[in-house]
């Protein structure tokens, strides 16, 4: 069995852990230098703030409906996300980290435990331990999974945030429910396709002969149409990854124990997650990066630890991005641990309005020696007198972020004061 | 003031742990294992001691004095464990009427006090009016000497 674990409205929820006030108010997450909506409260989607606003044309209508503004606070989202996932760890060795706020669990051998009942659990230490409200779907397959979840979410106070789909009656009822668009893995132009001959359920998709699937829709198709038949078919890294963030994590085979070996991980990690942004034709404007050692291995030492940087800029660009990661690893790495775990989380997607950098992707050697000539010229003539030919010139360095709250877990001046 | 200060003081010590632990190991695979490794103890770390359950843990700057009396000043760093059941008599950080407070818990049958320990203060009852959130427990608080 699998469980999709998805945090509710994350940035929005991580603001209120530390400012309960905005609990049940309209509230947005800006995207970096206060550009557009990224995340939203249940009010503010109420209110009908579409995901993408550009914060200048909303301005008066958040005003008008009282809604709070945030710019986005990434080391906030990052260390809430690693808390919730390592709360998750400890219920399977199987997790999945999917994006900042998901996680895929899968079970083994549970299948006399009430998986329910575990899922309740679950959300209720989360919620205790970290303030953070997650959805859980419980499913035979993954692409279940994800509509269990939604069930859970959209129906919270009869699932009390928790669905199994346990038996085909079940299966059959949620995939009734469920628009083809919103099944996982169903892009727009398969969603566009489908409607338009009629299939507009994921049920509908199910009746689809399987050669026609497989013909239209390639091997992919087919796997999702068994996924959807409740056998287990779909690798997770087949399916485009959310919008708003990727991640690339793995297990290691072997233990690994030395930085230089950790360092390699990382860097492909960044640069597969750096091929995934560029081919959604996006920028990370933050990164998140995390290692740890093996918890299940009880007679090791034990550690993880993560940090979250935010970037001088948006970038898709694979040297900038590592940079950023070795710089995160270096902040982190502890010697003498056992590592069996790292993953690289890419932040804070904007779509990518220049591709110029891409000049210098497959060349790190020339890009070296640019780096340093540009590091040179900044020494001489004071900083950002050069920058890539990606950034926005117009732009000025420094980002805008007026309506940052504190990063209350990773700055120590910045934690809660109480009277 | 002493905030920076605060931070290395607090931070410091696990680092230095790692470090030391490493060579050791180092050494092993140089040579003559050190006799002295098998009776080797990790160094006292501050925060293994006082953090218990790291994905609970969250902590808060004291402002003002009205726990003055349990010992908290204004100022101290405050360890929070939300892993941990809001009891009668725990101290906890609370959220109440717009605001972070922490106060000594006084769970009565069908009413809860906020208890201040300085007598300057009033105890604050908590009813049905009050949106009171219990956010964590107090487990340690760190004070600057």
């Amino acid at each position: 069995m699998f469980a999709l674990i998805d945090c509710n409205n994350f940035y929005a929820s991580c603001e209120r852990v530390f400012q309960p006030q905005y609990e049940g108010k309209a509230l947005v997450i800006l995207s970096n230098n206060d550009g557009c909506v990224i995340a939203r409260s249940n009010e503010a989607k109420a209110l009908g703030i579409p995901m993408g606003a550009p914060a200048f044309k909303f301005r008066n209508e958040f005003k008008k409906h009282n809604i709070r503004v945030f710019s986005s606070n990434y080391p906030l989202y990052g260390d809430m996300s690693h808390r919730v996932m390592k709360i998750l760890e400890t219920y399977t060795p199987n997790v999945e980290i999917y994006s900042i706020d998901e996680a895929f669990l899968k079970f083994e051998g549970f299948d006399y435990f009430d998986l329910n009942a575990k899922g309740l659990k679950m959300r209720k230490q989360v919620r205790k331990w970290t303030g953070i409200p997650v959805s859980v779907g419980l499913a035979p397959s993954k692409a279940l999974a994800k509509i269990a979840n939604k069930i859970a979410k959209k129906f919270d106070k009869r699932t009390q945030g928790v669905h199994c789909i346990d038996s085909d009656k079940k299966r059959l009822k949620a995939l009734k429910w469920t628009p083809i668009e919103d099944v996982w893995g169903v892009g727009r132009q398969h969603a566009k396709r489908l409607q338009a001959m009629g299939i507009t359920t994921a049920l509908d998709f199910v009746n689809l002969p399987d050669e026609w699937i497989k013909k239209q829709m390639s091997i992919l198709g087919l796997r999702l149409k068994r996924d959807l038949e409740g056998v287990s078919s779909i690798q997770l890294e087949e399916v485009a990854p959310a919008k708003k963030s990727i991640a690339v994590t793995r297990s290691f085979k072997n233990i690994l124990n030395i930085f230089s070996s950790l360092e390699e991980r990382i860097t492909t990690y960044t640069l597969l997650g750096a091929e995934k942004l560029r081919k959604q034709k996006s920028c990370a404007t933050a990164l998140h990066v995390f290692v740890r050692s093996n918890p299940f291995d009880l007679n090791a030492a034990q550690y993880r630890n993560c940090c979250t940087l935010t970037l001088p800029h948006a970038t898709d660009s694979n040297f900038v991005l590592n940079r950023y990661a070795l710089m995160g690893l270096r902040s982190i790495f502890k010697p003498g641990i056992e590592y069996k775990k790292a993953g690289v989380i890419l932040l804070g997607l904007t779509p990518s309005s220049s591709r110029q950098i891409s000049l210098f992707e497959q060349d790190t050697v020339k890009h070296t020696a640019l780096m340093q000539t540009l590091d040179k010229i900044h020494r001489r003539y004071g900083p950002h007198q050069m920058k890539l030919a990606s950034q926005d010139l117009k732009q000025t360095w420094k980002m805008k972020r007026e309506h940052l709250s504190n990063r209350f877990t990773t700055e120590i001046n910045e934690i809660i004061r109480v009277k | 003031m002493s905030d920076k200060e605060d931070k290395i003081i607090f931070f410091q010590p696990d680092q230095e742990l790692g470090k030391s632990s490493f060579l050791a190991q180092e050494g092993i695979s140089a040579g003559f294992p050190s006799p002295a490794d098998d009776f080797k103890e990790l160094r006292i770390s501050i925060d293994r001691e006082v953090v218990k359950n790291e994905e609970a843990t969250f902590y808060a700057r004291v402002s003002g004095e009205s726990m003055q009396g349990a010992g908290l000043d204004d100022g101290d760093l405050l360890v929070i464990d939300r892993s941990l059941e809001p009891q009668d008599n725990k101290i906890a950080v609370c959220f109440i009427d717009g605001e972070f407070t922490v106060k000594r818990l006084k769970v009565e049958k069908d009413c809860v006090y906020l208890m201040p320990e300085n007598p300057k203060y009033q105890p604050i009852k908590v009813t049905e009016d009050n949106e009171l959130i219990i956010w964590g427990v107090v487990t340690y608080v760190v004070k600057k000497v």
